[in-house]
């Protein structure tokens, strides 16, 4: 029997081209100022316009200053991609959710917020992590440049299928783990490349409880692990989220259309390329210790001594331990940080910064750490701002900025200085990452990231937690 | 398009594992609106931190053949990365396995990645660092990759190298032939619609 991944796939093949590859039709193209410009040019160059202007979507994120916002922007390179998206979706016909709109946010973050990302979709994004928009058992995944030309001009791409293999986490998460901590743990099981050539179905009771906004943060860091997409399959969780949200069908057709939402989920007897299974006992608050995501340890645990590692990862390795600092070993529990950052597409919604608060409420940053908390979307602020969120991290000593991709790449004016570490909620700890050449970045849950805030030091969140009564 | 069959040139090593896109092009060089000019930020913030980089070594600035280890590309969608290796002057990519991604932004700019044995790419850097002037073949259409007496045998995803060799690696334009099949795709399938 089809898995979801096929029925979605073959739904919206048009054809097989003469290189074999099929010829895919996009639902959903969604696209931002840094990853478009040359595909418009691109365009413009063979005289072609774009064949379905409603089936994109852009909006502004990773350039975008998140204190300072008004134009022209300081930085003369930024202001010109920006005036370069403007024109672009103008000239051609396409919406454009910029700073001036209240949709403004995280490509990643507004999709869904809008309701644009729907379940059976296939959506692309110039950005490898559109694998976000799986959450809702769409087909998604990051493409390149060319690639975005291909979308604009044709709906379609030349794409290889690839296997699907199925992700099974069973079991009950323990209090204060969470959704980054089940991703960061099934990176360090199967690899960063162990996802190569394969869509990850994410499935079992963890994943079946899991909130909407949770599933993305999993789905999110998909390609961290190599696979280019990974999906939750559809449910009510999936369907109460989208309900009443702008770009979903009204009223009583948006039944029907829930009603074909629900009969695309992989059923008991679909088939899979491959299976793994994992025990939500198992997983720990996460914490990455190297400069990839699969370099994670739990946060009781020491970092492992080179010697446990396979052969062929030993030198790599060792290159990380120097980068970063670090002994194998010892624990990265007691690390010092120097900066703090809440946000991202992979934790910058709504819970996540609810958790966080939870865990700056009546405490302060540690003296000489800088904390930022950048919300993904327009949206997400000012629904945070309704709830007192921003002053409860503002009396504890964080920064409140406005959306955007902020700390996470360091397009922008957030960065990085030197040898600073960062406890950050985002998803890369490659070198450079965060904007220093020699910065460090240690990954974690928003919950994480603001006990180390607060302990000025990586720490157990558990720890901070208020007890519960029973 | 230029049916892309054989590469010769020199070689440069760069024999690491998980090189991601970051590292290749430093996300502050994507503030751009064209490529022009990316070629010189590639491998950036690397070649400023290591001075015996090999993308400043002066005997491998003519090079176009780049030696690389497993999972080449990692990381971030940004067709800046190959680009930018093109740009430099790299025209084929030699390395255990690519990320997916990257692989796919590498044919759609002809620029051929060819995968082998880690041993065989070990020899390779190995005399590449020895005799840097050292004429490398890499054979698209024979699966190989040749230099002095070596023949190594490499491997292509088909379709990619069916696209090359053949010329067909120009995918807008085989995707605007379809027209009608995408069409009567779109046409069942929903519309994107807003009820605000």
């Amino acid at each position: 029997m089809p898995n979801l991944f096929n029925t979605v796939w073959d739904r919206h093949t048009v054809g097989t081209l003469a290189s074999g590859q099929t010829q895919l039709f996009i639902g959903l193209h969604l696209i931002h100022e840094v990853t478009s410009p040359q595909a418009f040019e691109m365009l413009r160059a063979r005289d072609l316009e774009v064949m379905y202007p409603q089936r994109t979507f852009a909006t502004v994120d990773h350039i975008i200053p998140t204190d300072n916002q008004a134009r022209p922007f300081a930085d003369g390179l930024a202001e010109q991609m920006m005036s370069a998206i403007e024109k672009n979706c103008d000239e051609f016909g396409i919406t454009l959710f910029g700073l001036d709109d209240e949709r403004q946010g995280i490509v990643h973050t507004v999709g869904p917020e809008q309701g644009l990302t729907q379940p059976g979709l296939t959506v692309a994004c110039g950005d490898s992590h559109t694998s976000t928009h799986g959450a809702f058992g769409a087909i998604a995944f990051g493409i390149g440049t060319s690639q975005v030309a291909h979308v604009l001009a044709t709906q379609t791409l030349a794409m290889n299928k690839p296997q699907v293999r199925r992700v099974e986490v069973n079991g009950d998460l323990a209090a204060g783990v969470f959704a980054k901590d089940v991703i960061l743990y099934i990176i360090r099981q199967l690899g960063v490349k162990g996802g190569i050539g394969f869509a990850y179905e994410f499935a079992g009771e963890v994943f079946d409880r899991m909130s909407m906004e949770e599933r993305m943060t999993v789905c999110n860091m998909s390609i961290e692990g190599g696979a280019r997409c990974g999906y939750v399959n559809p449910d009510e969780t999936t369907i109460e989220y989208l309900r009443g949200r702008p770009f979903v069908p009204p009223g009583d057709d948006f039944e029907t259309a829930a009603a074909g939402w629900r009969s695309l989920a992989s059923g008991p007897d679909a088939t899979y390329d491959d299976e793994v299974c994992f025990l939500a006992g198992a997983i720990e608050p996460t914490v990455t210790w190297g400069i990839n995501p699969a370099q994670s340890v739990g946060i009781s645990e020491p970092i492992p001594p080179v010697s446990e590692f396979p052969a062929e990862e030993q030198t790599g390795v060792q290159e990380a331990l120097e980068y970063m600092s670090l002994e194998a070993g010892k624990r990265i529990w007691g690390q010092k940080i120097d900066v703090a950052f809440i946000g991202s597409c992979t934790n910058g919604r709504i819970s996540d910064l609810r958790e966080a608060a939870k865990i700056a409420e009546g405490n302060h940053v540690a003296s000489g750490v800088k904390a930022i908390v950048v919300p993904g979307s327009q949206q997400i602020l000012r629904q945070a701002e309704s709830e007192g969120l921003h002053e409860v991290f503002q009396a504890a000593g964080f920064e409140w900025r406005a959306a955007g991709c902020s700390m996470c790449l360091a397009m922008n004016p957030d960065k990085l200085q030197g040898r600073e570490v960062c406890a950050s909620s985002s998803n890369r700890n490659f070198k450079g990452r965060q904007g220093s050449p020699t910065g460090r970045t240690l990954l974690m849950s928003p919950a994480m990231v603001a006990a180390a805030a607060i302990a000025g030091a990586v720490t157990d969140v558990r720890e901070m937690l208020s007890p519960v009564s029973v | 398009m230029t049916q892309i069959t054989q590469i010769t040139g020199t070689g440069i090593p760069l024999l690491l594992d998980d090189i991601d896109t970051d590292r290749i092009i430093p996300a502050r060089y994507l503030r751009c609106v064209s490529f022009d000019g990316i070629g010189e930020h590639a491998f950036r913030d690397d070649r400023e931190q290591h001075e015996a980089h090999p993308f400043d070594h002066p005997q491998h600035q003519e090079a176009s053949i780049l030696v690389v280890g497993r999972n080449f590309g990692c990381g971030s969608s940004r067709e800046h990365a190959p680009q930018s290796l093109l740009r430099w002057g790299v025209r084929a990519i030699v390395g255990e396995s690519f990320a997916e991604i990257f692989f796919g932004n590498c044919t759609a700019i002809g620029l051929p990645c060819v995968t082998a044995e880690r041993s065989a790419l070990d020899a390779l850097a190995n005399m590449i660092a020895a005799d840097p002037p050292l004429e490398i073949n890499v054979d698209l259409q024979a699966d190989e990759v040749r230099y002095a007496d070596t023949v190594v045998p490499v491997e292509m995803a088909a379709s990619a190298r069916d696209a090359l060799v053949s010329g067909q690696w120009d995918f807008l334009s085989q995707l605007l032939d379809n027209a009608d099949a995408i069409h009567e795709t779109a046409a069942r399938l929903p519309n994107l619609s807003s009820t605000v």
